[in-house]
């Protein structure tokens, strides 16, 4: 076998070899690399470093912890649940019928105060509950494309069976979460004067200029037999429907709230707000509970304690061992 | 004619084979040989032992033959086509490529798996991915294998170009003119010249020489460096094929890759002759020492015994792999137990809204869009659950880590290039490399138990000196001896032998008196034999001064070679051989023999003879062979004392860890002389059958021989062996050795390299039938159990200062393992294997080739441990075959079990950084791979199912599709990589300090059902927080799908690489990059996806990282997951430190001490 194609494989290294070829030594050139001896750092955990990365952690934690739970104490937050409260008594035992049925009057009237003083902007949100807008058909049932560009309209294959109509037009927006659009409506106010809402700037500035077409506007929405909620105005291109745009960001979690408004007004402690809302979304079918929620908002957000909880507890846990091991390597080193 | 070239005609010629069986001469069992040769073992190269090429010399029949017309490829290519001389190493066309290719990587279990996976996406009932992103996994290792195919194939294709382009003289129109190599057919004529190489198969019809040999070299066929003779038929010498016409044709086997072997007949004019392995010179070989040679190609390209040969060593699997596929078991168990889950959840689910799923704004199963009530795919409750479980099956593929085999073989290729390239493993003396053969077992080097060692040119050199001689029963022993090497002057030149040999002066004395005594007779005629009685060709080598020339003894076996030069050294110069006579400068004067007869050396016979015509016409035979053969062809009754004293000289040598063998000569009178002649004749003329009528013949003239002496050679042993056994010794591994040498040299070499040490019990084993091995054994086990109990000698493995048993060795000779290995799972077999446990070394002495492998078998079937075999010649093939892991010696035996072998050094002592160092780290860094890359997996995929909880168990998944297949392939893929390749848990040179480290291997402590459970439930802890802090941190809010999905894409992908940091324990600039690299590219790949306005989760990422809780989550939620991992750690590392970490402080502790006192004492500790 000549020496070049010996190699095949196993013949490689071997293949030029011979007595001819003894002067070229294949003494393997020396490298740092080659022989493994690169530079390194070589960290060991030494009770010291470990000490004080637990203590490090502890003194870090802590105070976020607190700064957090602090925050999130300063968020005025004002729920009015209103699922069962908006049903005439007549209706108690047969929620569904009231909201499906086109004929009661569905608008709810309820007061409640302000316990603190709430700084503007005061966001107004409405918070489902046992709402699956995860749930996998619904997420995909929408058409990115026809959202936003006029030209797709037809391109409607994921959004079965809110697609088409049954003559064949295309919907626009199509798809179960278009068709599923959130629409009650709430109406402030205190001291007997309308509170406004504002609607404008609730979607994400980025959803509008890109995902949702200014030249795409509603079509055949909401125009079939079942009609799943609310219907847009079909002189307003999609991008300024942000009611919709804010419902289409579909939640990630079966317990959520989407933004409806702001307010931007301060609210005084004590005042009273009455709301009037319009119940129209049915949650009764699968149990699910809506809440009118006012809430002021600090850096941390909404109110939520866990994550100071949080950071305490793994802060004081990191103390501990601090303390633990500091305590075992003073009395019982190895 | 025929006379002159008796050896030509000689059909068993076994170039390779001789070698080793020169060795076996002394060693090997007939009985052991013979019983045992119905086990199966697979040997490289075909059994070409002497038996069976016997059997092989049937006559051809015309279907199995090839005929092939000389000088006429038209005529030869009339019937079938033969195939042309253009050969192809490369696998693949540019046409084939792609099917070949992808055929031969989808042979793994795991690609079919995934392909499954990525087929059942495409049904639009349960397509959970998009049809481009579920095959992107699975497409990407494809590509990478591919890529890497690919550029290999490249390169064989460019040498097979440059191999196919070659240019060799070939036969046309009566005149040899330039040819390409592939040009060439088979029954042309083609001329080779000094120092070419050989460009196919082919049958020789003359030489430059007048007698037809044609010497060649070997090296690139079987790496054999010595030169071999090849003869052409005494019928064509004379013809000149550019004069006149050849009309004749030759019939032979079909092609078959023995290149030891070959068979077949020519015929021309009519005349018909036998064709052997002697006559054909084989592609690849070159020639030497010959001007020209003249042949017919009867093979060419692929159909060539070079192409034919080459072929890679046996695949083997590792023991780590083997475990891991369990785990993978485990894992795909845990898999389908996840997926039952989320189908059984759903169940439940779709039973419990049954009546609303019509009109679920998320579920909406009405369907009135074309004007009627319909179901919108929805199949039916069962159907919805098997849809559901397939879903689950294909959301959580990742479970089974794809990317964890692409890795693992990439780390295997970067651990090969280290060990390469590690000048420690590099032979000075061979110039050879440390080789890979097989890329799949380096972490089992990390975890050997066993080691079986062969002892001649493993332990040691194989460089054999003639040493001492005992003749006419004196022994001249060469205590004060002197380096000699006898120039003889001829035709104006000096020569000189090209190695030196220390010589006894008493004995050169009695050379130089020449015959003038009885004892100066015998001792000339005992040197006689050693010059003569061989097949050694001297070659004249040119030495820096022109007027002295080099005598380089070529030969197949090293221990010929050192006869001959031990004979040269006392005056005795073998100064020339050709097929019909040799010249001996006997003292300055020189001397021609005409050799009449030689019968080549056997495995059955051991020993080998030729007949020499003396220059007064006596005509001799000359006889030497292993003791135990050549004194049951001695003639007792002429003198009985001499026999004796060399009897006792011959014990003393083998204890002196000499080879030996006895001389025997006898004087032929005519008429005896005729009648061998004629049965000679004869036999060398059969066809068939031809070396059992040969070795008939030669039992006629090998037998009443007068015993001359005996000779003595010592085989060094190697450099730094004794230190290396007593290194793998303190490691933990138990050395056994298995020889063909008699027990006493086994014994005196096993002394000397320190494998027996004084203060060890021995319990030797010699049996001759069943029962008395059966007593002995029985007798040895209960003495064994007797030794353990009492204390015995200082024991200082593993520092501790406790009595330790007595250390016990046992040596068994061949005979007996006949009787245990006989029959597999005997109670023999069982009682051989309870004693050979106790024991710290065990001998085996006298073994065969197949017994090697009968031993390593046994101990494989019986214990879990790892074992190792080293060799390096032919005989170690089986063993080195069936161990786990096969070591070759490239030594000077040839290189057949450097084919065979997975790894390959030029030297034993070698063994100790491979193991040690390298195997220790393989080990290491493997074994940690697997289990991170076991929980990188589970853990995206934890985090996905505790997601499903939360969408109605509907798979729906936060993290994006692209980001969960990109995860094993991009995110988190290269610093395991990198890590498995570079990360070291100790310096070479504690390593070698301390032997005792390579137990961490042997205890199986990187990687076993401990550490899989733990990890497991890590992995279980730190899924957990890492979904469920952000999961309550943001339950209630306005959160979105997709950017708590980039939240817990990055917080797992930090996780997992900050893991991996905690763990690492060298931190070079590589693996820095690696780790932080990969972090910020999944930052990278996250905004890149979420950049791209048609996915849902346009901007995502921007939005939510402009919030604290974003960032609060990801560190929460990452020092949570951590913080047991890490306590754990601590604690384990400080308060029970196993031995690796309490030398990693050591070391730690010992440089920064270095420092402290200066950098030049930094140099004191070279890191090795």
């Amino acid at each position: 076998m000549p020496p070049e194609t010996s190699t095949s494989s196993a013949g490689g290294k071997e293949g030029s070899s011979g007595p001819s070829s003894k002067k070229n030594s294949k003494k393997p050139k020396y490298s740092k690399f080659s022989q493994q001896e690169l530079p390194a750092w070589k960290p060991i955990l030494t009770p010291g470093w470990v000490i004080s990365i637990f203590a490090f952690t502890g003194i870090i934690f802590i105070p976020i912890g607190l700064a957090s739970l602090y925050a999130s104490e300063k968020v005025v937050e004002l729920p009015f649940q209103y699922d069962q409260k908006c049903i005439p008594s007549e209706y108690s035992n047969n929620a569904e019928a009231y909201i499906k049925s086109t004929t009661t009057n569905k608008t709810c009237t309820a007061t409640f105060k302000v316990e603190k003083t709430m700084k503007s902007p005061i966001y107004v949100y409405y918070q489902l509950t046992n709402y699956f807008q995860n749930h996998r058909r619904y997420v995909k049932s929408k058409s990115e494309d026809q959202l936003r560009q006029k030209s797709a309209e037809e391109d409607t294959d994921d959004c079965k069976p809110e697609a088409r109509t049954p003559d064949g037009q295309p919907i626009v927006p199509c798809g179960l979460i278009a068709w599923s659009l959130f629409n009650d409506t709430y109406k402030i106010k205190v001291k007997g004067k309308h509170l406004k809402i504002s609607k404008k700037n609730i979607a994400w500035q980025s959803d509008q200029t890109k995902k949702f077409g200014s030249d795409v506007y509603p079509k055949n929405f909401q125009a079939g037999g079942l009609i799943g909620g609310a219907k847009l105005n079909e002189s307003i291109p999609l991008s300024g429907q942000e009611d919709l745009i804010v419902w289409m960001r579909t939640a990630a979690l079966s317990t959520f709230r989407k933004l409806y408004g702001k307010i931007e007004t301060d609210l005084e402690a004590n005042e009273e707000l009455s709301l009037v809302i319009e119940n129209n979304y049915n949650t009764y079918s699968f149990g699910g509970k809506k809440t009118l929620v006012l809430s002021t908002a600090t850096w941390i957000g909404g109110k939520n304690d866990f994550l100071g909880l949080a950071y305490i507890f793994i802060g004081g846990l990191s103390l501990f061992f601090a303390v633990c091991f500091l305590l075992m390597y003073l009395f019982k080193p190895r | 004619m025929e006379l002159d070239n008796p050896v030509g005609n000689s059909e068993n010629f076994e170039p390779a084979v001789n070698s080793s069986s020169v060795r076996s001469a002394m060693s090997i069992q007939s009985r052991g040989s013979s019983r045992n040769s119905t086990r199966e073992v697979n040997f490289g190269p075909p059994a070409a032992d002497s038996e069976a090429l016997s059997t092989s010399q049937k006559e051809i029949s015309d279907g199995d033959a090839r005929l092939v017309h000389i000088n006429d490829p038209v005529k030869t290519n009339e019937r079938v086509r033969l195939s042309g001389n253009s050969i192809r190493t490369a696998k693949y066309s540019i046409i084939t490529f792609l099917p070949k290719n992808l055929f031969e990587q989808f042979h793994r279990v795991a690609y079919i798996y995934f392909l499954i996976i990525a087929i059942l996406n495409q049904l639009p009932q349960i397509a959970v991915f998009g049809i481009g992103v579920s095959f992107l996994p699975l497409t990407f290792v494809l590509v990478v294998s591919a890529v890497k195919d690919a550029y290999e194939d490249w390169r064989r294709h460019q040498s097979d170009k440059i191999e196919n382009n070659r240019l060799a003289s070939v036969m046309v129109d009566s005149r040899f003119q330039k040819k390409k190599y592939k040009d060439i057919r088979v029954g042309e004529i083609v001329k080779i010249h000094a120092n070419e190489t050989i460009p196919c198969d082919m049958v020789l019809l003359s030489t430059s020489d007048p007698t037809g040999v044609a010497f060649v070299q070997t090296t690139n066929l079987d790496g054999e460096s010595n030169l071999k003779t090849r003869y052409a038929k005494s019928e064509t010498l004379s013809l000149f094929p550019e004069k006149e016409s050849i009309n004749g044709f030759i019939k032979c086997e079909k092609p078959n890759r023995n290149i030891y072997g070959f068979q077949g007949s020519m015929e021309i004019d009519g005349k018909r002759s036998s064709l052997g392995p002697s006559n054909i010179v084989l592609r690849g070989c070159e020639i030497k020492n010959t001007n020209w040679a003249i042949g017919v190609a009867v093979y060419c390209g692929q159909e060539t015994k070079a192409m034919l040969n080459s072929s890679g060593a046996p695949s083997k699997r590792s023991r780590l792999e083997t475990r891991m596929n369990k785990e993978i078991i485990l894992i795909s168990c845990f898999l389908v137990t996840l997926c039952t889950v989320i189908s059984v959840c759903t169940a439940i689910w779709l039973k419990r809204y049954k009546d609303d799923l019509n009109l679920l704004p998320y579920y909406r199963k009405l369907d009135v869009s074309s004007g009627k009530a319909k179901s919108y795919k929805y199949s039916g409750w069962g159907l919805e659950i098997l849809i559901a479980f397939l879903m689950s099956v294909i959301v959580f593929q990742v479970m089974i880590p794809i990317s964890l085999y692409i890795s693992m073989e990439l780390v295997r290729i970067g651990q090969a290039y280290f060990m390469t390239r590690d000048t420690k493993l590099y032979d000075e003396a061979s110039n050879s490399r440390f080789q890979c053969k097989s890329l799949n077992i380096n972490e089992d080097l990390g975890q050997i138990k066993y080691i079986f060692s062969d002892k001649t040119g493993t332990l040691t050199e194989n460089k054999m000196e003639f040493q001492c001689a005992s003749i006419w029963g004196v022994d001249y022993g060469s205590q004060n001896a002197d380096l000699g090497n006898e120039p003889v002057s001829v035709d104006g030149n000096i020569l000189r032998p090209k190695v030196k040999v220390k010589v006894d002066p008493e004995l050169l004395q009695l050379t130089r008196g020449g015959l003038k005594n009885k004892e100066g007779k015998h001792v000339c005629e005992f040197f006689l034999v050693l010059a003569a009685c061989n097949t050694i060709v001297p070659l004249l080598v040119d030495t820096s001064d022109p007027e002295v020339k080099l005598i380089d003894y070529q030969g197949e076996s090293p221990d010929e070679r050192a006869l001959a030069y031990g004979a040269a050294a006392y005056g005795f110069t073998l100064l020339e051989r050709t097929s019909g006579y040799i010249v001996i400068d006997i003292q300055g004067e020189r001397q021609k023999f005409k050799v009449l007869g030689l019968h080549e050396f056997d495995s059955d016979r051991k020993r080998m003879s030729v007949i020499l015509e003396f220059p007064d016409n006596s005509v001799k035979v000359f006889v030497k062979g292993a003791d135990t053969s050549m004194f049951s062809v001695i003639d007792k009754s002429l003198s009985m004392d001499i026999i004796r004293a060399t009897e006792t000289h011959l014990h003393n040598y083998s204890s002196l860890g000499l080879r030996t063998l006895v001389i025997g000569v006898r004087e032929l009178n005519p008429l005896e002389f005729e009648q061998w002649h004629f049965a000679f004749e004869e036999a060398s003329n059969a066809l068939i059958g031809r070396a059992a009528l040969l070795r008939k013949v030669s039992s006629s003239v090998e037998n009443n021989l007068c015993i001359l002496g005996a000779s003595a050679i010592e085989d060094k042993l190697q450099q730094g062996v004794p230190e290396s056994i007593e290194s793998l010794r303190t490691a933990g591994i138990k050395v056994w050795v298995l020889t063909g040498d008699k027990q006493e040299t086994a014994i005196s070499i096993a002394y000397s390299s320190k494998l027996l040490t004084g203060d060890m019990a021995q319990i030797v084993i010699n049996s001759n039938n069943r029962e008395s091995c059966r007593g002995h054994l029985h007798d040895a086990l209960v003495k064994s159990d007797k030794l353990m109990a009492m204390p015995g000698g200082a024991n200082n493995i593993g520092g501790s200062t406790e009595p330790v048993a007595t250390q016990i060795a046992l040596i068994i000779d061949g005979t007996s393992l006949v009787y245990i290995l006989e029959s597999e799972n005997s109670e023999l077999e069982e009682q051989f294997f309870q004693l050979a446990c106790k024991c710290s070394v065990v001998l085996c002495c006298r073994v065969a080739p197949l017994q090697k492998a009968g031993i390593v078998s046994l101990v494989k079937k019986r214990t879990s441990d790892m074992t190792l075999a080293i060799g390096d010649g032919a005989n170690d093939v089986s063993m080195i075959q069936m161990a786990d892991v096969g070591v070759g010696i490239s030594g000077q035996e040839g290189r057949q079990a450097v084919m065979a072998s997975d790894y390959a050094m030029g030297q034993f002592r070698f063994i100790v950084p491979l193991l040690l160092v390298h195997g220790h780290w393989n080990y290491q860094r493997l074994g940690y791979m697997v289990l991170y890359n076991l929980y990188r997996n589970a853990i995206i995929v934890l985090v996905l199912f505790w997601y499903d909880l939360f969408t109605a168990f509907t798979l729906t998944t936060a993290i994006t599709e692209w980001s969960s297949l990109l995860y094993s392939v991009v995110y988190t893929a290269f610093p395991t990589i990198i890590v498995g390749i570079l990360d070291k848990d100790l310096s070479k040179r504690t390593l070698l300090k301390h032997p005792q480290l390579y137990g961490a291997g042997q205890r199986n402590e990187a990687y076993n059902e401990h550490l899989f459970w733990f990890t497991m439930a890590d992995t279980l802890w730190q899924s957990i927080v890492v979904f469920f802090v952000p999961l309550f941190a943001y339950w209630g809010s306005t959160i979105d799908i997709s950017s708590i999905g980039d939240l817990w894409t990055l917080s797992v992908v930090i996780l997992v690489n900050l893991h991996l940091a905690m763990d690492v324990i060298r931190w070079a600039w590589v693996t820095h990059a690696a780790i932080w690299g990969s972090v910020i590219a999944t930052f990278i790949s996250v905004m890149i996806i979420d950049a791209i306005p048609t996915f849902p989760g346009y901007w995502a990422i921007f939005h939510v990282a402009g919030t604290r809780v974003f960032w609060l989550c990801l560190l929460g939620s990452i020092v949570g997951a951590l913080l047991p991992r890490f306590v754990i750690k601590f604690v384990h590392q400080y308060y029970c430190p196993n031995d690796i970490q309490i030398s990693r402080e050591v070391e730690k502790k010992s440089v920064n001490t270095t420092r402290v006192v200066g950098g030049g004492q930094l140099e004191m500790l070279p890191i090795r």
